[in-house]
């Protein structure tokens, strides 16, 4: 049989040398997953999203009550018949169709109120999920880019799954708890008004059950999570093992991988023994429970019926209740830990939709017109991430519309922060950004972007096919303007050798092309979008050179007629530009076009004539030197 | 990955869903195996079978014994000699009961236990075999199958198999157990009677198995559903800069609100196929106990039966009730066994293609020749021509060899072929005369490295990453790769050092820096055949021509390929190979090659710097 191991554990621990420097697997410290069992801010918050259905709430609850209700009639209904309509010499069959009747009612009143229960918590709690998911998502598509940029994605997806997954759980779960106590308080009720002295002793078995599941509950949860957590542990390794595949196996690591995923298996399988024995470990003290109860109600309540101070019936029903009497206990307890997840999650939510909205278009915001000049100015710009430390520092300079500018400089000269200015993905702390001569605070962030194309240095392409990718969110783009662009760009070639053409689906992050032709298609993008002012950050990652010349060519048709802001490495993009722009430190050094730079003999020229073929491939160091060598 | 797979990545993805298909003779096969499996822990899986009879024999003998408490009072308040007797027995009735739920109790607590530990025993033998399986597949099936299948058969398929033991099968026990000796009991009492309390079976039962199944099949639905919102969810926010660069967050709102919607309409049928079952079923039941109550109340009037036995009736319906209404999940335990199992069992099965012939030998490394000899070579899924035809070529230990052309020509793949991450078509490879094929896996390996353009990086440390492949190695030599690769002064610049995580969770490096980490990698393991695939172009210029330099105190040991595409990574090699559509098509020294005047020297000039006349050479070529 195949599920026999091929290859023999080796021995990697007891052959005398030390502990190898390996370890299969990553394991994130997961996240508080236990909250406050009650946290009134939390819960005014969760219910502002289950508001709206308040309603079917209120309804639910009702049905719940009602459930219950008969959940504890039903067993009188049979008492009731047996001592009324059985006794032998009082029989009657009179009252034993009354109870016949009244029993048919009850459980019709069951079914509908189950029905309706049911449905109506189901149907809120995947409401109130997507609701609250649905509100995330769009609040995070306002919140600042920075903050994004400090924030996970896988981080936030788990906010958007697990947490809302957990609050999901919470609300069914706590309408059904509303019915849990009812049942519980409701058989109490019963049982003492049926006979107290015997509902008394019968009853004293919960306090019981409810002492040994205090002492219980925390050290199974504790066994419970450390079994969640191996197996999550096992399972990072399995997906590390098929992510890394290819590594693992031409440097020649599987054997040793397979002892140390041994190693979590093994625990993965001690700890799910170990939780196996908690979870179990309560099904004799129950049961024995319910026996000590049902022995109680014999003895004493057959002596009590004997001296004629208890009917057989009522005998009969405390059996039936019995039986029933252990169930809310047991998810009551479990809801404890449910409302905990739910507290701890809801936290994380509301941290999520409590994240400031940094950039909100002016309540007299102006509609960009796309008749504009399309000039893009900067005026005494000051702006930092971290508003201490500027990134650029009074940087004044104007487009013209219809010019192509290049903006050049090392590393961390602030020229990525241009582009993101002029687009307003940040507000500058001092001075302006003008677009068609307007301060882009005071235009809509929607008729802003839909004046200015962008085109990120990492392509970036969607799920779906490359007829959808290309024409984006314009979705009154027709074939013949998508085919177009992408002619224009020369992407159209490639793409008509795709299986299915402008019908191919591309795989997550248009993972089935070249970084090149992925480049191409977001250019085909930009294209279709048609703006008036293109803003572009180069590739630096190296293409082919055959790749590379499609670009080049494709960067002057994207060029034509738009004014133009690139953020260059090339020397050849350089060149062709109308105007160079020099930045270091934040602060405009130099500007004018190639000719005029290489008269100035500042850091451009001097970068230049380092005679490499890329600004890219000029090592820090030697831009540093040059840097220094100028400013002195 | 390198331009050459990504081109083969495009033909669509082998999966392991064949299992869909099967009939139920393949079904009853795998059940079978899965049952094998479970019965190779047989002192486990006896102990669960042997308390699941026990315990429900125990659990039968419940209402008998309520009912004769109910009887043994009805008698009791009769008085006289008879009375006095039963009033005894109460007693005794109270006793047995309370030991025969203490006793029910315990062999519950077995049954579970070990039916559970039986599915860990078997989920932990599984999980090993999956992974071993998948360390040992060679490339062309990783190729062939998206991660994210092979992460669901190791995860949750495993799963599937592994609940088997305790969900379906022991419950198979359980339920005819209650039932069948249950049903008798009754039956045997009264005959009425007992079909009356048990009429509410078959329904409940094939509701229950017809609702389980559909939830399941819902289910499936679902989860893909739910995995397009998560790809929207995903994309839109690794993407945000693009969404905000087109302001497309109307857009994406509309995307999020249709994967969104499709799935919780979904959800909600699914809430009403599950409650309309459930609510089908409770009153199925409590109406086959009103009947219960109607008829038997009747018996008890006209003397055929006592309360005891009515009550003993009731109780029995109370608990079959749980077990009844489970039954769906059995069959859908069964269900889901046999197609998970499918989809396992096809994994554990497939036939490793590129394994040790038996009996090989190790490498033997003596002049450190490598060797192409007419090798030619096609993706085995492809419908492609052959990626390589008749490739010849020889390096001796010590030279370097460039290889280079335009993209899809093969050079990648040529690399992969040395370690035998494929196997050759036709022709052969040999180093030091020895057929590749004919050698060990491991010594190969150990002894060929390539550095991969796009290199996994594991998380886990620094230095771990550097002693992938030589865990035992001594910190200095960790040093010293990592000095050559150029990756020491960075590494001494964070602030925990070679300590620091990378990887997937861990501080995330550029580019450049995972390359140059990949490097000291592959030096770790003392290669006589070193090949770089592309595993320089995130580097810059002049830090390459430092690594290269570093390297070559080594380079005499070994044999260095480099695919490139910048001709400085390879211009200064021995000898340049200038591959196109699989076959090499110009070989010689850069000057030989330049002075040819042929593609090389064609390709060269696109890459220099074209001078100031010349400017617009690139852009209109």
């Amino acid at each position: 049989m195949s599920e026999e191991l091929e290859t023999e554990r080796p021995d990697i621990r007891e052959d005398g040398r030390r502990p190898p420097r390996a370890v299969v697997g990553s394991h994130r410290i997961e996240e508080e997953i236990f909250g406050k069992v009650f946290d009134s801010n939390i819960i005014r918050r969760i219910w502002a999203f289950v508001n709206p259905y308040r309603t079917k709430i209120y309804l639910a609850v009702a049905a719940v009550l009602a459930f219950t209700a008969m959940q504890l009639i039903i067993p009188l209904i049979i008492r009731y018949a047996i001592d009324n309509g059985m006794q032998p010499g009082n029989a009657s069959h009179t009252v034993l169709y009354w109870c016949i009747a009244g029993f048919a009612a009850a459980i019709l009143v069951n079914f509908v109120a189950s029905y309706a229960q049911e449905t109506l918590v189901g149907g809120v709690a995947e409401d109130v999920l997507f609701d609250i998911r649905r509100a995330m998502f769009s609040h995070l598509q306002r919140v600042s880019l920075s903050w994004m940029d400090k924030t996970e994605v896988g981080r936030l997806m788990s906010r958007l799954q697990g947490d809302v997954n957990s609050m999901q759980e919470f609300l069914e779960t706590s309408v059904l708890s509303v019915g849990d106590i009812t049942l519980l308080f409701g058989i109490v009720i019963v049982m003492l008004t049926l006979d107290f002295k015997l509902g008394l002793l019968t009853l004293s078995a919960l306090p019981v059950l409810f002492i040994v599941r205090i002492f219980w509950l925390p050290r199974a949860r504790k066994s419970f999570m450390a079994a969640h957590e191996t197996n999550s542990i096992a399972n990072g390794a399995l997906a590390e093992a098929i992510h890394g595949v290819r590594a693992v196996q031409s440097m020649d690591r599987e054997r040793i991988n397979f002892a140390l995923y041994d190693d979590k298996a093994r625990a993965n399988l001690m700890t799910h023994l170990s939780a196996a024995r908690y979870a179990q470990v309560m099904v004799p003290i129950v049961d024995s429970l319910t026996g000590l109860a049902m022995a109680l109600v014999i003895v004493v309540g057959g002596a009590r019926v004997l001296n004629q101070a208890l009917d057989v019936g009522v005998m009969v029903a405390f059996l039936f209740y019995i039986q029933r009497f252990f169930d809310p206990i047991r998810s009551l307890t479990l809801q404890y830990s449910v409302m905990q997840r739910a507290m701890a999650s809801g936290q994380r939510l509301t941290e999520v939709l409590d994240v400031p909205v940094d950039i909100q278009d002016a309540p007299d915001a102006k509609t960009l017109s796309p008749d504009m000049d399309g000039s893009v100015e900067f005026r005494d710009v000051v702006f930092g991430y971290n508003p201490k430390h500027p990134v650029l520092k009074h940087v004044s300079f104007k487009v013209n519309p219809g010019e192509t500018v290049a903006l050049v400089g090392p590393t961390g000269s602030g020229k990525s922060s241009c582009m993101s200015l002029i687009h307003r993905f940040y507000d500058v702390q001092q001075g302006e950004v003008l677009v068609g001569g307007h301060d882009v605070r005071d235009l809509t962030q929607d008729s802003l972007g839909r004046q200015i194309a962008m085109v990120l240095q990492e392509p970036y392409l969607f799920t779906g096919t490359v007829f959808d990718n290309i024409r984006y969110h314009m979705k009154d783009a027709s074939r013949e303007k998508v085919i177009e662009a992408a002619k224009a760009v020369g992407a159209h070639d490639f793409i008509m050798r795709l299986p299915e053409g402008y019908d191919s689906i591309l795989g997550q992050r248009g993972g089935n092309l070249s970084l090149g032709q992925r480049q191409l298609i977001s250019f085909a993008r930009a294209l279709v979008a048609d703006a008036k002012i293109l803003v572009l950050d180069e590739a630096t990652a190296n293409i082919d050179s055959y790749t590379e010349m499609l670009i080049q060519k494709a960067l002057v048709k994207l060029l034509e007629g738009r004014t133009g802001l690139v953020i260059a490495h090339r020397l050849a993009t350089i060149r062709e530009a109308d105007r160079i722009i020099v930045l270091q430190n934040g602060e405009l050094i130099e500007s004018g076009n190639h000719a005029a730079l290489m008269k100035n003999d500042k850091l451009y020229s001097k970068l230049y004539n380092l005679n490499y073929s890329s600004f890219d491939d000029i090592p820090e160091d030697v831009i540093e030197e040059a840097a220094t060598e100028q400013a002195t | 990955m390198s331009s050459d797979t990504t081109v083969r990545a495009v033909k669509p993805s082998a999966s392991l869903a064949l299992a869909k298909a099967a009939g139920w003779g393949k079904g009853l096969s795998i059940l079978t195996r899965i049952t094998v499996m479970a019965f190779r822990h047989p002192w486990q899986a006896g102990a669960a079978i042997g308390a699941t009879l026990i315990a429900s024999a125990f659990q039968l003998t419940i209402p008998r014994l309520l009912g004769q408490a109910v009887d043994n009072t009805q008698v009791a308040l009769t008085g006289g000699a008879a009375g006095q007797a039963a009033q005894d027995a109460l007693l005794t009735t109270a006793l047995l009961l309370l030991g025969a739920s203490v006793l029910r109790g315990i062999f519950t607590l077995v049954q579970n236990y070990y039916s559970e530990a039986v599915g860990h025993h078997m989920g932990y033998r599984l999980r090993l075999a999956c992974y071993e399986k998948i360390q040992r597949l060679s490339f062309s099936f990783h190729d062939s199958i998206h991660s994210g299948d092979l992460i669901t058969v190791g995860l949750l398929d495993l799963e599937g198999v592994r609940m088997y033991f305790s969900t379906a099968l022991v419950r198979v026990f359980l339920l005819s157990m209650l039932i069948g000796i249950g049903a008798y009991l009754l039956i045997s009492t009264d005959l009425v009677l007992g079909l009356l309390a048990l009429s509410f079976v078959p329904f409940v039962g094939w509701r229950s198995s017809v609702t389980q199944l559909r939830l399941r099949a819902t289910w499936l639905d679902l989860q893909e559903r739910l995995s397009v919102l998560t790809r929207v969810m995903e994309e839109n926010l690794g993407g945000i800069r693009v969404v905000r660069a087109f302001a497309a967050q109307n857009h994406e709102m509309e995307k999020f609100d249709a994967a969104s919607q499709s799935a919780v309409s979904l959800a909600h049928q699914r809430v009403g196929i599950r409650v309309a079952n459930t609510s089908a079923m409770t009153l199925s039941f409590f109406a086959s106990m009103g009947l219960v109550l109607w008829v038997g109340g009747l018996k008890v009037i006209s003397g055929e039966i006592t309360v005891g036995t009515l009550t003993s009736f009731l109780t029995f319906m109370t608990i079959l009730q749980m077990p009844v209404r489970q039954l769906g999940l059995m069959v859908n335990a069964f269900a889901r066994a046999s197609t998970c199992g499918a989809r396992l069992f096809e994994l554990l099965d497939l036939e490793v293609a590129i394994r040790d012939r038996k009996g090989a030998p190790e490498l033997k490394v003596t002049e450190g020749t490598l060797c192409f000899e007419n090798v030619g070579f096609a993706y085995p899924s492809a419908e492609t021509n052959e990626v390589l035809t008749n490739v010849t070529f020889e390096a001796k230990r010590g030279e370097t060899i460039g290889i280079v052309g335009p993209p899809g020509s093969g050079k990648s793949t040529l690399a992969h072929l040395i370690p035998r991450f494929y196997d050759v078509g036709s022709g052969r490879i040999t180093i030091d005369g020895q057929d590749i094929r004919d050698i060990t896996l491991q010594s190969l390996r150990r002894k060929v490295v390539v550095v991969q353009q796009d290199s996994f990086l594991f998380t886990t440390t620094i230095e771990n990453n550097i002693a992938y492949g030589d865990p035992w190695a001594q910190e200095s030599r960790i040093e010293r790769a990592s000095e050559s690769a150029q990756l020491h002064n960075y590494v001494l610049g964070l602030p925990t050092g070679y300590e620091t995580v990378v990887g997937e969770r861990g501080v995330s490096l550029s580019g450049g820096q995972r390359q140059r980490l990949s490097i000291a990698r592959a030096l770790m393991l003392r290669p006589a055949v070193m090949v770089f695939d592309d595993s320089t172009a995130a580097i810059d210029a002049a830090t390459e021509s430092r690594i290269r330099s570093a390297m070559r105190r080594y380079a005499a040991d070994r044999v260095t390929l480099i695919v490139a595409h910048r001709l400085s990574s390879l211009m200064h090699a021995d000898r340049i190979l200038f591959m196109e559509d699989g076959r090499i098509v110009e070989s010689g020294t850069h000057d030989e090659l330049i002075a040819a005047g042929g593609r090389y020297k064609a390709l060269y000039d696109l890459q220099v710097r074209p001078g100031d006349d010349g400017r617009d050479d690139a852009l209109t070529a």
